[in-house]
């Protein structure tokens, strides 16, 4: 058993405990408030009080639910989930599963989430859980084609489906030699120099626009604002969740938090050089060599880990930061995005992708 | 006509180009909530931090009395008269030999009464009181009533304890406005 998935299943709690908090806090600055002040010191006991609310509460299975469906749904979407992080590395020599089709996998295992959501949609037997839950599904399977795409652009300068493969190249580790922007024209090998310079984005410029396709195309994906039609409070109460209480309602909170991890970390990996530092080595200021550790040593793994959780810790208070600040968009917006912006432009920076490794 | 000039006006036109990108828009929607997010906070905790109401605000009533602690109140009745709730009741008395050092005038209020749930604290008994007996002091509320006892203020209540005179902090627009400078309004 790869030893990142207890690393990780401690992670998505620790991740649920902070961003939560985190969620209020911003969202209150965000509104010129204050958010939790009473519980703690500046409320930072509040998620503990919530949690004793939570698991004081019963747990609920409608009358007349479809009972198996109702619940096993929680868990069908958590496990399709954390299945994802089987693939994640941590750090140069710690990662999990080895499979070299690693995105594959992971883009596979976390569509699974769509029969979990469409089983508690249907299983609640409520017209807003299901329409919650057609809507999620409906939104999922269209996102996952602009998502696909713009995994598939990475790939595509890699050269590789496995995630570990594709962290090695964006490091001082790498074993193919890295030029400035990813043309060996310019005659500028960054091999050696590493830092924010080797990371996909910098290694084929175009991936910086695609990682923007990424980032909505994966804010769809979790069911994040602006994208959260499935569970849009003012028209459907609570979506798929409306039926679910306690602690098999929290499970689905747990899923959606550990949902945006996923893709955090996913995006971090791909685009944002994964466990390597952002600092390049210059002359003899080795800034990337002091930050990133020699490999198979406790302060390589350390490094790794602190890195690569800093940059998805990063791309969760950007997907915060956005929630904070847009509207929902009404369901044929949604669609008219993917199908005729974001498919589009996902397929002509595919080509750029592949024409630019070519270079 | 405008009163303000904060409204803009609203066109159908075309969008332009830069308009229908969106991405000009986003990019400056997070700006502006990025900056609320530093921006200071307006919230006043309440019960732990109290804003500054203003001189002229009216809380409970006070019976004053004057720099030798005799009781200002003559026990006319004229806030008791001018009181549109008609919250205010009283029984008059008369002074003592003895009791020359309590009250200031020959005729005293024995009980005065206030029935705070009837009060709309409007101030006329403080604007009818010809002797500056009766305020209502700008620091200090009535606080809420949980049962019917006690809604009705005596006079133990009332009066002015020497040991913790009350004193308006300005009575002139000027001055009172000079005191506001420092809050945010």
């Amino acid at each position: 058993m790869p030893t990142t998935l207890p690393i990780f299943s401690v992670l998505i709690l620790l991740n649920v405990v902070v961003s939560v908090y985190l969620e209020r806090k911003i969202s209150a600055f965000i509104q010129d408030r204050l958010g939790p002040m009473e519980v703690g010191k500046w409320g930072l006991l509040q998620l503990v009080a919530d949690l004793f609310k939570l698991i004081q509460k019963e747990d609920i299975v409608p009358a007349a639910a479809d009972r198996w469906l109702f619940l096993l749904a929680p868990f069908v979407i958590f496990v399709a989930i954390f299945a994802g992080f089987a693939v994640l590395p941590l750090s140069p020599d710690w990662f999990g599963s080895t499979a070299n089709v690693g995105v594959f996998f992971l883009m596979t295992v976390i569509s699974v989430d769509v029969i979990g959501i469409l089983m508690a949609g249907w299983g609640s037997n409520n017209k807003y859980a299901l329409l919650g839950s057609v809507r999620a599904v409906a939104q999922i399977v269209s996102y996952e084609v602009p998502l696909g795409l713009s995994i598939l652009c990475v790939v595509v300068t890699c050269q590789s489906l496995d995630l570990q493969e594709i962290s090695f190249q964006q490091s001082i580790f790498s074993n193919t030699p890295n030029y400035l922007f990813g043309l060996k024209a310019t005659g500028i090998d960054l091999t050696q120099t590493g830092g924010i310079l080797t990371w996909n984005i910098l290694r084929n410029p175009s991936l910086l626009i695609v990682y923007v396709i990424f980032f909505i195309a994966t804010l769809a994906e979790a069911n994040r604002a602006p994208f959260d039609l499935p569970e849009g409070e003012s028209e459907l109460i609570g979506g798929f969740n409306t039926e679910y209480s306690g602690m098999r309602w929290a499970l689905l909170f747990l899923s959606e938090y550990a949902m945006m991890l996923l893709v955090a970390f996913l995006g971090a990996i791909l685009f944002l050089g994964s466990w390597s530092s952002p600092f390049p080595n210059v002359g003899a200021l080795r800034l990337a060599d002091w930050t990133t550790g020699s490999p198979g040593t406790w302060a390589g793994n350390l490094w790794g880990v602190f890195w690569l959780v800093s940059k998805a810790g990063a791309a969760i208070l950007v997907q915060m930061w956005v929630r904070w600040t847009f509207p929902r968009l009404r369901i044929d917006q949604l669609m008219y995005l993917c199908w005729k912006v974001l498919t589009p432009f996902a397929l002509v920076l595919f080509m750029i992708s592949a024409i630019w490794k070519l270079l | 006509m405008q009163l303000t000039n904060r409204s803009k006006e609203v066109s159908k036109k075309e969008m332009t180009f830069a308009e229908r990108l969106y991405l000009p828009a986003i990019v400056s929607g997070l700006g502006i909530t990025i900056k609320h997010f530093f921006a200071k906070k307006v919230t006043i905790r309440y019960p732990e931090v109290k804003r500054y109401l203003g001189p002229v605000f009216r809380g409970q009533h006070i019976l004053k009395r004057d720099d030798e602690g005799r009781e200002r109140c003559t026990a006319c009745g004229l806030c008791a008269v001018a009181c549109p709730a008609e919250a205010i009741s009283m029984v008059a008395a008369e002074r003592t030999k003895e009791e020359k050092h309590l009250y200031r005038e020959e005729k005293y209020a024995a009980v005065y009464e206030v029935n705070m749930l009837r009060c709309i604290f409007c101030g006329l008994c403080e604007e009818a009181c010809p002797k500056q007996a009766v305020y209502l002091r700008h620091d200090q509320f009535v606080p809420v009533f949980t049962e019917r006892e006690g809604v009705v203020y005596g006079k133990d209540k009332l009066v002015e304890d020497m040991n913790a005179r009350y004193n308006r902090d300005s009575w002139t627009k000027e001055e009172w406005s000079e005191k506001w400078k420092n809050e945010r309004v």
